[in-house]
């Protein structure tokens, strides 16, 4: 190889508009070839969510998505979900920030009259070994637990606050911050349900 | 120096996180369980084998002054080719690893070694030299990362050991990585010297 370079002007500017322009030209391409990917994982991840939550359905819910602002500026989304044409639930995107740290993202779903039908935890940044049980602690398979769900419970007959505060729904054990923002969570979601409800029976 | 001891060399004896103890964020931040570890090590493994690769190639025609900015260059692009392909096909471990992908542009092993190593070497060992740093740093974090999943839950790899309710929470927690930093440090310098 030739000898190297010399620091001049000219070849200074030569050589890094070359190396930014090959660099862009192949990252270009590259983001070209990788956004169906992105978007599909994106799509699946979301329905994924909404399927976990609401009963069997035959529509894109994420077609009828509509969504509701919030005093704050983030947005609820609401995905209708209609097996033959009937409103059999609606997952709702919600969230609160009342979480140990930051937002907790929470799909929940709501049958027509408003009952949980069930949820998944989409993002958080709770104490994980803590606030992290709330992934499964509000819809326990066994029996004796029924306390501390709010699976097919209604937000407006149930107290969705933890019993500590009155209410009655229990709490992560060691975890009552975390279990008061998610309870905070579904009952925003409900709220805004009950309001936004298509056909208006509110 | 053989190939061999090139590798071996960035592998085990100059291994950048338990002996050069170069690129400690990414090393504290993701290791809360093995999976992480190793995605990780294997994103900069790629990024520091390709840029090398690249920069023992272009070095010579690069002028000095103009030195530093075009390696970051360089290494920005392979670190957001890894971002792309990994957003779009393992979306899972891409989320988990978040805002440290982005960060293997400043890590400092993959800079050192091309100022280092690349650009004053021919292509063969470069390629080596990058490989065996990357994959010295991928055990790092692996092994790091299974020791606190191990003891912070119980699991190695999600494999159930123990009763995640008997695990130390601390492990899994910002201090524990320090912690097992600490001893894993002390255990290899005990290996090394033996």
């Amino acid at each position: 190889m030739a000898g190297k370079k010399e620091s001049t002007f000219t070849n200074m500017v030569l050589v890094l508009f070359i190396i930014t322009l090959v660099a862009s030209a192949a990252l270009g391409g590259l983001y070209e070839l990788t956004k169906e990917p992105i978007a599909a994982a994106k799509l699946a991840k979301k329905l994924k969510a909404i399927k976990a939550v609401v009963p069997a359905f035959d529509n894109n819910p994420s077609d009828e998505m509509y969504e509701v602002e919030m005093p704050s500026g983030d947005k609820l989304e609401f995905y209708p979900a209609t097996n033959g044409g009937e409103l059999v639930g609606t997952a709702v995107k919600t969230y609160t920030t009342n979480g140990f740290s930051g937002y907790i993202w929470v799909m929940v779903g709501f049958k027509p009259d408003g009952t949980v039908n069930n949820y998944s935890v989409l993002e958080h940044k709770e104490t994980p070994g803590l606030g992290t049980k709330m992934a499964g602690w509000f819809k326990p398979s066994d029996p004796k637990k029924a306390k501390s769900s709010i699976i097919n419970k209604n937000p407006g007959t149930v107290n969705f606050i933890v019993s500590k505060d009155g209410g009655d729904i229990d709490a992560i054990t060691a975890a009552t911050i975390s279990s008061r923002a998610f309870l905070d969570a579904v009952q925003t979601a409900y709220n805004e349900y009950m309001k936004n409800q298509k056909g208006g029976t509110n | 120096m053989t190939n061999l001891q090139n590798f071996s060399k960035g592998f085990f004896k100059e291994n950048a996180v338990f002996v050069l103890l170069l690129g400690m964020c990414p090393t504290l931040g993701v290791t809360s369980s093995a999976i992480n570890g190793l995605g990780m090590g294997l994103a900069t493994t790629f990024v520091l084998i390709m840029s090398n690769l690249v920069i023992s190639l272009v070095s010579n025609l690069i002028p000095d002054k103009v030195k530093i900015p075009s390696f970051i260059v360089i290494i920005a692009s392979f670190v957001t080719m890894v971002d792309l392909v990994m957003a779009g096909y393992v979306p899972a471990l891409h989320e988990q690893l978040g805002v440290f992908i982005p960060l293997i542009v400043v890590n400092c092993v993959v800079l050192g070694r091309a100022e280092a190593f690349a650009s004053k070497n021919k292509l063969v060992p470069s390629i080596i030299d990058g490989a065996g740093m990357g994959l010295g740093f991928a055990m790092a974090l692996t092994m790091l990362g299974a020791v606190r999943e191990l003891f912070g839950s119980g699991k190695v790899f999600g494999i159930t050991l123990f009763n995640e309710n008997y695990g130390m929470l601390v492990f899994v927690l910002a201090p524990g990585a320090f912690l097992a930093l600490g001893y894993l440090i002390a255990f290899i310098n005990r290996l090394r010297k033996a």
